[in-house]
């Protein structure tokens, strides 16, 4: 759709490792893609992936002593993989920003909700005490928190989930950020309020042109969410593809195992589709296609190594009979 | 054939803050299951269906109402009767992690119930955890092994052993796929439609995903702010609501399916739920209902059987709702 426009962010191979006792292990390996202005990529699969660890190590918020990163992402011309710790808080909550799962852990429980939102303007705008609180104020009021000017002055306690979660995009929106990275932020709402936050990040980004990078194992929220979306399956971009189209016709079969093994997709009471297995662990790594031992499509071939290969122009899937094989998608 | 499970006006009701308030959990519920049913219970956090569950295996005694288990009360029961009787009534619960010990190795954990109820050998109540661990698809060499060992839904399929054992006629299931990934959470219905089957199961399926309800169950309830707003089979609830709050919940959830196959059309309630120590008057959905109108607070809307099999507690049941996107 927004093929011409020049990516915003570009994710260029990155490699995630851990220092464990038993030695390093990889997470993710050449893991690339890019997000253009406006749009909203998803990133799915399951626990073990890698989704979430490439959400972090985007802004460097992996811990430094016991992770490497490797290759390069790509933001206003810089690699922000080589960046100070320094030039990366300027970037930080203002360029690009980054929501949580579980808001109550990643709101401080001392400080108001209106303090919070304040001290990322007062670092990155410079602006004082009370013009911060005004400006509070009307971020709450922006995310649909009643009473703002009440809620303004409370502490994460006195605020349920939903209000939670909407507190902690007012403050990863409110310095009007190029990127927003929402890690499962609506895993732990009820499905009445996870409709009402999907609803608010889809006008806040249409409104504000800000990209969002969502991860979540949720293709149902994909779908109503996002423009793009990536399949990551034991640390690689499986497949890279507009969202409707890989819901339509997925073009590896992992995608379309987990698309078939949701159960409102199947006829009430039937058995349901499952994949067989279990994602592998990154001690043991399989060389070859990483989905062969889970796959019922697999051929002697991929034992080889597979590339991401080109699907059509906006499409890439790593799978080497993804011309030939027809997959069930939504619709089977 | 009378029902398996019956609970009339049933109330559970906890106090906090020292007594000077009453958290409303379970506040005036009505059914009736079916032998070798599958009954869905639905509904958000905080909408009472964990503590229905709980009160009808008596983990939870009813602060008021009756639940009788196959026609009889089980709290006519003395002791040691009354611990015989509730081994018919299972539970398996959310977290695969909390429910296990993790110092003890699974054999040990799933036989454990055999060991308080002394029946054989050693050597035999050995043998059978090995063999409902393998009818639950878990080999042999897993029953050596500690729960940290083995996966979330490896551990989810040893709770669910571990109830086996006692040959439950039914079990309630608190969320018990809700943390498992997708792909294992469909081997994990699949498991527990066979072992349906196999040993003519009774479930109380309780979960909040209304995809996981509407496939597995056979008739559905759901659940709002300790009352049953609607109860029907499941095609008829996912097809046709009749209650607006039933219709909202099925439009809230996101559909995987391509953009030119949905609606597009949501309800979005405002809102939450409101807190259960004091309910609305009248209808309690009224404070986040689009329909409501001036007799919605002023009067409880009365719990009635709307068509066959079909029961729904709204003034204006059926007259409000449209069917269902997509």
């Amino acid at each position: 759709m927004t093929a011409d426009k020049q990516p915003l962010l570009d994710v260029r191979g990155l490699g995630i490792f851990f220092r464990t006792e038993a030695g390093e292990v990889q997470a993710t390996r050449d893991v690339s893609f890019q997000l253009r202005p406006g749009e909203r990529l998803g990133i799915v699969g399951e626990s073990g992936c890698g989704k979430t660890v490439t959400g972090l190590s985007i802004l460097g918020l992996l811990p430094r002593a016991q992770s490497r990163v490797e290759g390069q992402v790509l933001f206003e011309g810089r690699d922000l993989l080589t960046l100070s710790p320094r030039q990366l808080r300027a970037v930080r909550g203002r360029r690009i920003s980054m929501i949580f799962q579980e808001p109550m852990s990643a709101l401080d429980p001392v400080f108001t909700i209106g303090q919070q939102i304040g001290e990322t303007l007062r670092a990155h705008r410079g602006i004082g005490k009370k013009e911060a609180r005004e400006r509070a104020v009307e971020a709450l009021a922006q995310v649909g928190i009643p009473l703002p000017s009440r809620r303004v002055d409370e502490y994460p306690h006195q605020l349920s989930g939903g209000m939670r979660q909407r507190a902690m995009i007012a403050i990863a929106l409110v310095c009007e950020p190029q990127i927003l990275i929402a890690d499962e932020p609506t895993t732990a709402l009820d499905v009445t309020i996870q409709a009402q936050i999907i609803d608010l990040l889809f006008d806040l980004s249409a409104r504000t042109g800000t990209a969002l990078l969502f991860i979540t194992h949720d293709l149902g929220v994909i779908a109503e969410t996002c423009t793009r979306m990536l399949t990551m399956y034991a640390g690689e971009v499986v497949e890279d593809s507009p969202v409707d189209a890989a819901l339509e016709r997925p073009r590896h079969p992992y995608t379309s195992g987990l698309l078939r093994s949701i159960p409102r997709l199947s006829k009430r009471k039937t058995v349901l589709p499952s994949i067989a297995g279990r994602v592998p662990s990154p001690a043991d790594m399989p060389t070859g296609c990483r989905f062969r031992a889970r796959c019922v499509h697999g051929l002697a071939e991929c034992e080889a190594r597979q590339d991401l290969l080109d699907v059509s122009l906006d499409r890439r899937a790593r799978c080497m009979r993804q011309a030939e094989l027809t997959l069930p998608g939504a619709i089977a | 054939m009378t029902s398996i499970v019956e609970a009339k006006d049933l109330r559970v009701h906890f106090s906090t803050s020292g007594g000077a308030e009453t958290v409303k959990a379970v506040d005036g519920v009505s059914f009736a299951m079916n032998r070798g049913e599958t009954f869905g219970v639905i509904g958000e956090s905080g909408s009472g269906k964990s503590t229905l569950g709980r009160a009808v295996v008596c983990l939870l005694k009813p602060t008021a109402g009756a639940i009788r288990l196959d026609d009889a009360d089980p709290y006519a029961l003395s002791g040691a009767a009354f611990r015989k009787n509730r081994r018919d009534y299972q539970i398996v619960f959310q977290d695969p992690n909390a429910a296990l010990n993790p110092r003890m190795r699974i054999r040990d954990s799933v036989r454990e119930p055999l060991d308080i109820l002394g029946e054989g050998t050693r050597a035999e109540r050995n043998a059978r955890a090995v063999a409902v661990l393998d009818r639950v698809g878990l080999r042999a060499e897993f029953a050596e092994r500690y729960p940290h060992e083995l996966s979330g839904g490896q551990k989810q399929r040893v709770n669910i052993a571990r109830v086996l054992t006692l040959r439950p006629k039914l079990v309630v299931c608190d969320e018990v796929v809700a943390a498992l990934d997708v792909s294992i959470q469909a081997d994990m219905l699949n498991l527990f439609a066979d072992l349906q089957r196999e040993f003519g199961l009774t479930y109380l399926f309780i979960t909040h995903d209304l995809g996981v309800v509407s496939h597995i169950s056979d008739r559905v309830a759901v659940m709002y702010l300790g009352k049953f707003m609607e109860m029907g089979g499941a095609d008829d609830i996912a097809e046709r609501p009749l209650h607006p709050y039933t219709e909202a919940l099925l439009s809230a959830e996101p559909v995987p399916l391509p953009s030119h196959l949905r609606s597009g059309q949501r309800i979005v309630l405002q809102g939450e739920i409101p807190s259960p120590i004091s309910p609305p008057s009248g209808c309690r959905f009224r404070t986040r209902c689009p329909f409501a109108e001036d007799i919605c607070a002023s009067s409880e809307p009365e719990w009635r059987e709307l068509e066959p099999g079909r029961y729904v507690a709204c003034h204006f049941a059926g007259q409000v709702t449209k069917g269902r996107k997509s």
